[in-house]
C-alpha cells in the first residue's frame, strides 16, 4: 500500500475546482477503485458512474490526466506516484455533479434512427448468414455506449452548437451496423447525410484511438457510410427515379 | 414535504435488463401505457454484463437437443426443487425468445451453415448456449433497449423506485425518486412488474455491481408478497481473485466450455476426484475421454469441469482448504495450453482484455488464477408459473428477482433465457390484468408523504453513521457467516449481527445536498440490503440439509423429508419476517418420465 493523491473535479453547472484526496492505494488498483474509497471513506456524496468494474457497461468514463478513458481499466501504475492523478469528467457533455455528466443526448439521437428492417425469413422460418458475412456488424455490435469517441470529436467538442446537426462517432457506428446488417433492408443514406451529417467529419480518427472496444470507428464505418451517401447523391439512375417519383434527394450540399 | 411530478401508467416495469425490457415490449405490444425505470443509464443493467450465452434448446450444433432434454438437465442442476411448471415453460419457450431476438436485430455467432452457433456449458447436456464470443449479454440488452425504443415505450433513467403504493390490498403505483436531482416522483399505476435484478451487494466477494441492493425483493415483501427459497445463493466457482481490488470479478464458464480446465498447485485436473453419484454416469472416468468429448460427444461422457456450479464451487473451496490452491488463494484455470492463440482472441475477447489490463495475465501464455464469487439468487419473489404474478394482485415479477426456476442451483445460461420467457409473460399479463381493472386504484397523500419523510431523514440526522460502513459490515458478517459452506451457530451469529445492523441503518446521515448524492443513495439501499439478508440468513437456518447451493456443515446429507418444502419468508403486520413451509406439489407422472429419460 502507498499514499497517493488523487485530485478529482468537484462541482456542477454552476462552477467547480479539482480537489485532493490522500488514498492508501493498494497493488493492482485501478482509477475507478480509488475514486469509490474516496466516495465510502472521505465524499459519501462524490457523484460517479459506474456498474461493470470490467469494461463491460461504459458507465465510467472520464478524463484522466486529460485523456478520455475507462476509469475501471485505467491501472494507478500507469502515472507517476509521486504526482497525482487528475480526474475530470468528460467535457463535451454538460456537467451534472463531480464527475457525472448530461449524456441525454445520446438517447434522442437513438431514438431518431429508423430501427432494423429484416427481409423474410428463408422458408423453414429462420435466417441464415455465414460468420463472414456478420463479422463486421459484430465489431460495430460491440459498441458499449461509453460515448469516449462523442468526447473526443472535435466537431462537438470544439463547437458545440454542431450538436444540433452532428450525431458523432458512436451513432455513425450504429448507422454503419444497420447499414451493412445482412437481413436489413432500410435505406437511411438520407438520415445519413442530412441530419447526421456525416459530411463534417474529416476523418481525423481520434474516435477511432479512444475507443476501449477497438472499433475501428473511422475506417470501418465513417469511411463506408461516406462512400454509400455519395453513391446515393451521384447515381444518376437513381437520381432519375427519385426525380419522376417527384421526391428530392435532400438539398445538395446543404446541411440541415 | 417538497411537492412530487405524477406520471399515470397502465403498466410499470421496475428495471431496465433484459427480464424488464421484455416485459415492457410485451406490454407495449399488448397495448398498454407502458413505462420502465432504471437505476442506471439504459443499457447498462447487469445484462449487459452476462458472457457465456444464453441456453435454448435449438439444435443447431446437436440435433439430438430438445426441450425435454433441456427441461431435464435445468430440474437435475435445481436438484427437483424447481417449480417443474416454470422450468417445462421454461424449456419449452426459449428457443422460440432467442429466434425472435435474430428477428430485432440480434447477431449471433453462426454454424458453418449460417444458423446459430452454441456452445457446450456447465450442466447442459448438449451444446446449447447461443452466444456472441464473451459478450452475450451486451448483444442481448442492445436488441432489447433498440426494440424498446423503436416502440416508443418510456424510460425514466437514474430513478430508483422506493415503494410500491397499493389500495386495498392491489397494487396502485409506486413513489421513486431522480438520482440526479433527489426529486420525488409518484407513478400511479394498474399493474407494476419488479425486474430488478440480485442482491450481490450484501456479500464482500461478488460479480455483481452496486446496483444488486436486493430492491425488487424488499419491495416485494414490504408490499406483502412471499419471498422463496432464499437460502440458495449461487456461488460461481470462477471469479478472478488477484489483485485484490478485482476479487469478485467474474471469468465466465464459457472459459471451460471452450476446453478450459481447472488444476491444482500439483498441477492436477482435481475436478475427477469430485464427481458427484449423481453425476457419474453421465461424466467422463479420464482425461481421455474427457478431452475427447469436445469433438465427439456421441461417444464421450462430459469433462467434470463442466459439472454445475455447486459442485465445482465446492471443489475448488475444498482445495483451496486441503493447501492445493494456487498463490493468492484461488486455483488455475488455463486454456492457453488447450486452444491456440487466434482462437482465444476469437472466442473469449473480453476475458483477454480483463486478465491483461486488470491482472497483467496473458491468457494465451499463462493460467488465470479463480476462485468463488457470490454470483446469483436463485431465491427471490414468489410467482405463478404461467403468469408471472405475486401473491400481490397487480405486482408481477420477472427475472433474477423471481424464484422457482432454478430451483437449489442454477445452470449457467438459463438465466437469459428466463429473462426473455418470463419477462414476456409477465409484460403480457399485467398489461391484461390492468385492461381488466374497472377503475384505477387510488394512492393517498399521506401516506406518500410519510414515504417521503423515510425517505429524506439521513439530511435531518445530525452525526449519525455513515452509510457505507454499514454496508461493508454487512458484507463481511454475509461473507464470513453465510457464504458457501454454512453452519447452525454461524448463521444465528448472522441473525444477530444483522438485528444490530437494521437499528445502526435506523441512524444513518448524509453530507452534502440531494444532487446526485450516492451517499444518500445508499442509505435508502440499507433497508432492501437489511431485508435481504435477513431473509437469506433466516431460510438457511432452517433448511437443516445440504442440497445445491445450500451446504451446512452440521447436516452435510441431502435429507429427502426436506425435499418436501419449500421455505417462504413474508412480512407479520410488525413488519417482523416469519417462515413457512410450503409443501411441494407431486410431480406428475408424465413428469417423471421425462426426468427418468436417459
Ligand atoms: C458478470 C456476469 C455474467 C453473467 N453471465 C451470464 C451468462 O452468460 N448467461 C446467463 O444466463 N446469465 C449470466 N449472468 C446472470 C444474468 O446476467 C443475470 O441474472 C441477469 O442479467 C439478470 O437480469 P434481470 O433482467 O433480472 O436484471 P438486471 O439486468 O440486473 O436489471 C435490473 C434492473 O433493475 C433496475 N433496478 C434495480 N432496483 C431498482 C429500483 N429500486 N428502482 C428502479 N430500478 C431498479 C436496475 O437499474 C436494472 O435496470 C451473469 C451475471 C453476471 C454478473
Ligand atoms: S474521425 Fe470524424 S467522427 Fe472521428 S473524431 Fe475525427 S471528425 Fe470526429
Ligand atoms: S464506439 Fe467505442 S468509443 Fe464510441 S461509444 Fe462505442 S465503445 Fe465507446
Ligand atoms: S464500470 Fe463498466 S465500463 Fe467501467
Amino acid at each position: 500500500m502507498a499514499l497517493r493523491t488523487i485530485s478529482i473535479y468537484r462541482g456542477d453547472s454552476g462552477g467547480g475546482r479539482f480537489v485532493d484526496f490522500q488514498v492508501d492505494v493498494e497493488e493492482g488498483n485501478v482509477v475507478l477503485d480509488v475514486v469509490l474509497k474516496v466516495q465510502a471513506e472521505q465524499a459519501p456524496d462524490l457523484a460517479v458512474r459506474w456498474n461493470c468494474k470490467a469494461g463491460r457497461c461504459g458507465s465510467c468514463s472520464a478524463e484522466i490526466n486529460g485523456h478520455p478513458r475507462l476509469m475501471c481499466m485505467t491501472r494507478m501504475s500507469m502515472f507517476p506516484a509521486d504526482r497525482p492523478v487528475y480526474v475530470a469528467p468528460l467535457k463535451t457533455f454538460p456537467l451534472v455533479k463531480d464527475l457525472v455528466t448530461d449524456v441525454s443526448l445520446n438517447y434522442q439521437i437513438a431514438k431518431t434512427i429508423p430501427p432494423f428492417q429484416p427481409r423474410p425469413p428463408d422458408p423453414d422460418g429462420l435466417y441464415r448468414m455465414s460468420q463472414e458475412d456478420v463479422d463486421r456488424v459484430q465489431e460495430f455490435r460491440r459498441c458499449i455506449e461509453c460515448f469516449l469517441c462523442q468526447n473526443v470529436c472535435h466537431v462537438i467538442r470544439d463547437h458545440p452548437e454542431n450538436k444540433a446537426r452532428f450525431y458523432g462517432p458512436r451513432w455513425f457506428v450504429r448507422l454503419a451496423e444497420l447499414e451493412m446488417h445482412p437481413l436489413d433492408t432500410a435505406d437511411r443514406r438520407q438520415l445519413i447525410r442530412e441530419m447526421a451529417g456525416v459530411g463534417f467529419c474529416n476523418v481525423t480518427k481520434c474516435c477511432t484511438e479512444v475507443c476501449p472496444e477497438h472499433i475501428k470507428i473511422t475506417d470501418n464505418a465513417i469511411i463506408p457510410l461516406k462512400e454509400r451517401v455519395v453513391d446515393l447523391y451521384f447515381d444518376p439512375l437513381r437520381w432519375l427515379a427519385d426525380r419522376l417519383k417527384g421526391k428530392r434527394p435532400g438539398a445538395v450540399g446543404a446541411q440541415q | 414535504m417538497p411537492g412530487y411530478e405524477v406520471h399515470e401508467y397502465d403498466v410499470l416495469v421496475v428495471g431496465a435488463g433484459g427480464a424488464g425490457l421484455r416485459a415492457a415490449i410485451a406490454a407495449a405490444e399488448e397495448g398498454a401505457r407502458t413505462a420502465v425505470v432504471c437505476k442506471s443509464l439504459l443499457g447498462k443493467a447487469h445484462t449487459v454484463m452476462a458472457e457465456g450465452g444464453i441456453a435454448a434448446a435449438l439444435g443447431t450444433v446437436d440435433p439430438d437437443d430438445n426441450w425435454r432434454v433441456h427441461f431435464r438437465d435445468t430440474m437435475r442442476g435445481g436438484k427437483l426443487m424447481n417449480d417443474w411448471r416454470m422450468a417445462m415453460i421454461h424449456a419449452q419457450e426459449a428457443p422460440e425468445r432467442v429466434l425472435e431476438l435474430e428477428r430485432w436485430g440480434a447477431v449471433f455467432d453462426r454454424t458453418r451453415d449460417g444458423r446459430i452457433l452454441q456452445r457446450p456449458f456447465g450442466g447442459h447436456r448438449y451444446s446449447r448456449l447461443a452466444h456472441v464470443g464473451d459478450r452475450t449479454g451486451l448483444e442481448m440488452i442492445r436488441t432489447l433497449q433498440q426494440k424498446a425504443v423503436a416502440l416508443g415505450i418510456d424510460v425514466f433513467m437514474e430513478t430508483t423506485v422506493s415503494r410500491i403504493l397499493t389500495d386495498a390490498g392491489r397494487v396502485a403505483g409506486a413513489v421513486a425518486y431522480r438520482r440526479e436531482s433527489g426529486e420525488l416522483l409518484v407513478f400511479r399505476a394498474r399493474a407494476v412488474v419488479l425486474a430488478t435484478g440480485g442482491v450481490g451487494k450484501c456479500y464482500k466477494i461478488t460479480s455483481n455491481s452496486w446496483e444488486y441492493t436486493g430492491d425488487g425483493h424488499s419491495l416485494a415483501y414490504w408490499a406483502g408478497a412471499d419471498l422463496m427459497d432464499m437460502e440458495f445463493v449461487q456461488f460461481h466457482p470462477t471469479g478472478m481473485v488477484w489483485p485484490p481490488s478485482v476479487r469478485g470479478i467474474l471469468v465466465t464458464e464459457g472459459v471451460r466450455g471452450e476446453g478450459g480446465v481447472l488444476l491444482n498447485n500439483k498441477g492436477e485436473r482435481f475436478m475427477f476426484n469430485y464427481i458427484p453419484e449423481y453425476y457419474r454416469a453421465e461424466t467422463a472416468e479420464s482425461v481421455d475421454e474427457a478431452d475427447r468429448w469436445y469433438t465427439d460427444k456421441r461417444n464421450n461422457r462430459r469433462p467434470p469441469e463442466l459439472l454445475p456450479r455447486d459442485v465445482v464451487a465446492r471443489a475448488i473451496n475444498s482445495e483451496i482448504k486441503a493447501g492445493r490452491g494456487s498463490p493468492h488463494g484461488g486455483v488455475f484455470l488455463d486454456i492457453a495450453t488447450r486452444m491456440g492463440r487466434e482462437q482465444i482472441l476469437r472466442k473469449l475477447p473480453g476475458m483477454y482484455e480483463q486478465f491483461l489490463r486488470l491482472a497483467d495475465v496473458d491468457i494465451t501464455k499463462e493460467p488465470m488464477e479463480v476462485g468463488p464469487t457470490m454470483h446469483y439468487i436463485m431465491g427471490g419473489v414468489r410467482v405463478d408459473a404461467e403468469t408471472a404474478a405475486t401473491t400481490v394482485p397487480g405486482l408481477y415479477a420477472a427475472g433474477e428477482v423471481a424464484a422457482g426456476l432454478h430451483g437449489a442451483n442454477r445452470l449457467g445460461g438459463n438465466s437469459l433465457s428466463d429473462l426473455l420467457v418470463f419477462g414476456r409473460r409477465a409484460g403480457l399479463h399485467a398489461a391484461r390484468y390492468a385492461a381488466s381493472l374497472a377503475q384505477v386504484p387510488s394512492i393517498s397523500g399521506d401516506e406518500i408523504e410519510e414515504i417521503a419523510n423515510e425517505m429524506y431523514a439521513p439530511f435531518h440526522c445530525a452525526d449519525g453513521e455513515n452509510p457505507f460502513s454499514i454496508q461493508k459490515e454487512l458484507q463481511e458478517t454475509m461473507q464470513d457467516l453465510v457464504g458457501i459452506v454454512r453452519t447452525g451457530d454461524e448463521l444465528k451469529e448472522a441473525l444477530r449481527r444483522i438485528q444490530a445492523l437494521k437499528e445502526r441503518a435506523q441512524r444513518v446521515s448524509v453530507p452534502g445536498n440531494q444532487q446526485y448524492n450516492p451517499g444518500w443513495h445508499l442509505a435508502m439501499d440499507l433497508r432492501s440490503l437489511l431485508t435481504v439478508a435477513e431473509g437469506i440468513a433466516l431460510s438457511a437456518l432452517e433448511r437443516k440439509e445440504s442440497r445445491g447451493a445450500h451446504t451446512r456443515e452440521d447436516y452435510p446429507k441431502e435429507d429427502p423429508e426436506q425435499a418436501k418444502f419449500n421455505l417462504v419468508v413474508r412480512r407479520n403486520s410488525d413488519g417482523e419476517p416469519v417462515l413457512e413451509k410450503v409443501p411441494r406439489p407431486e410431480l406428475p407422472e408424465e413428469v417423471r418420465k421425462i426426468l427418468e429419460e436417459a
